[in-house]
């Protein structure tokens, strides 16, 4: 069989089992047929004869939880895969041009000034867009350089300026309550997600995806040197911008309900590489589908290996660097 | 030739980056399956010359003309469509196999967000076949060698359909037997009615398989011809600042050879 069907294959087989998996875990255990239960009475509307805090668990407490998982790490992981390929540099992060730091900076301001769910959430999807925004407009008025240089160059020297921001609100805020609230939001975690904050995200992300996944072809003429791409027919600074801004949408809607949640737009693009090689049309699904699997099995991990949450961010090291070496030297494709 | 007939005119044209001119003055013509080699020094100004024509750097002063159109009006798309560009064989990063490189020749052929077809496929299939590359299709771009590099970017540039291919010193990092090799493919295009410019180090290489030489130095057009009129130890001593002798061999062709006792 085809190395690329089976990879897809395994992973799409990956994805349901944990799926499963997640919503029958945790304190409240849920057996595979109540699981089934539940889903056939919502999809074929057969009513079943199941306790209310079966479905309740189900619907209401895990599923937003499953769902963000799938949907964060499926974003990060995407977005991770099209600014390796479009800046050229396989050590390239979805962070690159300062979308984590700006989203970070509006989090901590929105805690700063107010406690509420909802604005800090707008706060860090807004600051992750203006942070993005600025560096691509500085790095854009730069003449005379390379374009992708003056990209990387802004999103490094803004990201150390928002950074240096985000520590003099960490060292301005009160110690009892704000700081504890920043330093749990900087960790990145899925446990307070709601069904109204998924509304939104969702519709970002897709609005980021469609793009993506559309163009998914033409991206791999961004891999090319600027030259080469333009004078095989492509518009690389129009295409550039596109990837961009859909890439930020997609990784600002993540931060915004998630939090840092670091490597997965690292690491997941490796992974699909090493397994399908470079060509976009076969490689953002594949990354998609690993990122959506993985996220998943480290936040189920978070919520019940011990009798305290485990910030993601954590698990995501621990259990991707192992993953990742096996595969590393199992692999004999280059990036 | 008639102006009708030219594949690329080009008039009257100045070249350079923003804010710094790096030639003037150039003029030529190239017709359907001829072979223009352009000479000069490093930093003379042929990358720069052939960005300008490929529409990548704008011109200072003066016009090109692709296929009776006005190079400045057309699109990326429109371009690419006439024009293969064959740049210096580089690694690349990632390891496209020599066949996905290869389709993406195919860019300006292919809708805005569709993958390519199989018309797509096999255009890319025959230029591996062209350039006798079929055996390196599967193999990754990032581990082949140089010489190989180098055609299957030649294949990338035949999958495009050009009416002309421009090839920017297509042999400086190949061994002297894929120097040759490229070269004869050359020939091969050219025959096939396709226009080749191509940049080189060697005088030779003009002299051997071009039609017509440019020589550009001094931040001008220095000479334009046949080879054999414009390459000549003064003209070669003016570019390049070293004493060449121009030598006829008994079966008729003219060679470069240069004068090592004496030189600086």
């Amino acid at each position: 069989m085809n190395r690329g069907i089976a990879a897809y294959l395994l992973a799409a087989a990956a994805l349901v089992a944990l799926t499963a998996f997640a919503f029958s875990v945790g304190r409240y255990p849920v057996s595979p047929g109540e699981l089934w239960g539940v889903f056939a009475a919502k999809i074929f509307g057969s009513a079943r004869a199941l306790p209310d805090n079966v479905e309740t668990i189900i619907l209401k407490v895990r599923g937003p939880r499953v769902f963000a998982a799938l949907l964060v790490g499926a974003a990060l992981a995407a977005a991770g895969t099209a600014y390796q390929g479009m800046f050229r540099n396989p050590l390239v992060s979805p962070d690159l041009l300062g979308v984590s730091t700006g989203a970070a900076l509006g989090a901590v301001l929105g805690i700063f000034l107010s406690r509420d769910i909802w604005i800090i959430q707008a706060f860090a999807f807004a600051g992750g867009l203006a942070a993005v925004g600025l560096v691509y407009w500085i790095g854009s008025s730069v003449p005379r350089h390379d374009p992708l240089l003056a990209l990387v160059l802004t999103g490094v020297v803004i990201g150390t300026l928002l950074g240096s921001g985000i520590a003099l609100l960490k060292y301005l805020a009160d110690p009892y309550n704000e700081l504890p609230a920043i330093t749990y939001w900087l960790l990145g975690s899925l446990a307070s997600i709601t069904p109204s904050d998924l509304g939104a995200a969702s519709l970002f992300t897709v609005a980021g995806l469609a793009p993506m996944l559309l163009l998914r072809w033409r991206m791999n003429l961004l891999a090319l040197p600027d030259d080469e791409a333009r004078a095989l027919g492509v518009d690389t600074r129009k295409l550039r911008a596109v990837v961009i801004i859909a890439a930020t949408l997609m990784t600002a809607a993540a931060v915004a309900v998630s939090g840092i949640i670091g490597w997965i737009g690292l690491i997941v693009p490796h992974a699909a590489r090493l397994l399908v090689g470079p060509d976009f049309s076969r490689l953002l699904p594949l990354a998609m589908l690993i990122g959506a699997a993985f996220l998943l099995a480290v936040d189920t991990l978070c919520r019940t290996v011990a009798a305290i949450e485990i910030p993601p961010g954590v698990l995501t090291a621990l259990l991707g660097t192992p993953f990742f070496l096996w595969l590393f030297a199992v692999s004999r494709r280059g990036w | 030739m008639t102006r009708a007939a030219a594949m690329l005119s080009v008039e009257g044209l100045a070249i350079g980056f923003p804010r710094r001119t790096v030639g003037a003055g150039i003029g030529f013509s190239l017709c359907a399956g001829e072979v223009l080699c352009v000479l000069g020094p490093n930093g003379g100004g042929k990358t720069t010359l052939f960005r300008t024509l490929l529409g990548l750097l704008a011109p200072h002063a003066g016009t090109v003309r692709l296929d009776g159109m006005a190079l400045a009006e057309l699109s990326r798309r429109e371009i690419a469509r006439r024009i293969g560009y064959v740049p210096q064989a580089h690694a690349g990063v990632f390891a496209f196999t020599v066949s996905e490189m290869v389709l993406m020749g195919r860019t300006a052929h292919v809708n805005l967000f569709a993958a390519p077809s199989a018309r797509d496929r096999e255009a890319a299939e025959r230029a591996i076949e062209t350039l006798g590359i079929g055996h390196l299709a599967e193999r990754a771009f990032t581990e082949i060698s140089g010489g190989e590099r180098q055609l299957a970017l030649i294949a990338r540039a035949l999958a495009q359909e050009p009416q002309l291919l421009v090839m920017d010193e297509p042999t400086s990092s190949l061994d002297f037997g894929n120097q040759v090799r490229v070269l004869v493919h050359v020939r091969h295009l050219a025959a096939q009615g396709i226009s080749v410019l191509l940049s080189s180090h060697q005088p030779d290489h003009a002299l051997q398989i071009a039609d017509r030489a440019l020589l550009l130095g001094e931040g001008k057009a220095l000479a334009l011809g046949a080879p054999r009129d414009v390459i000549r130890p003064d003209t070669l001593q003016r570019l390049y600042g070293i004493d060449v002798r121009i030598v006829e061999t008994a079966d008729g062709v003219h060679t470069c050879l240069p004068d090592y006792a004496t030189r600086r």
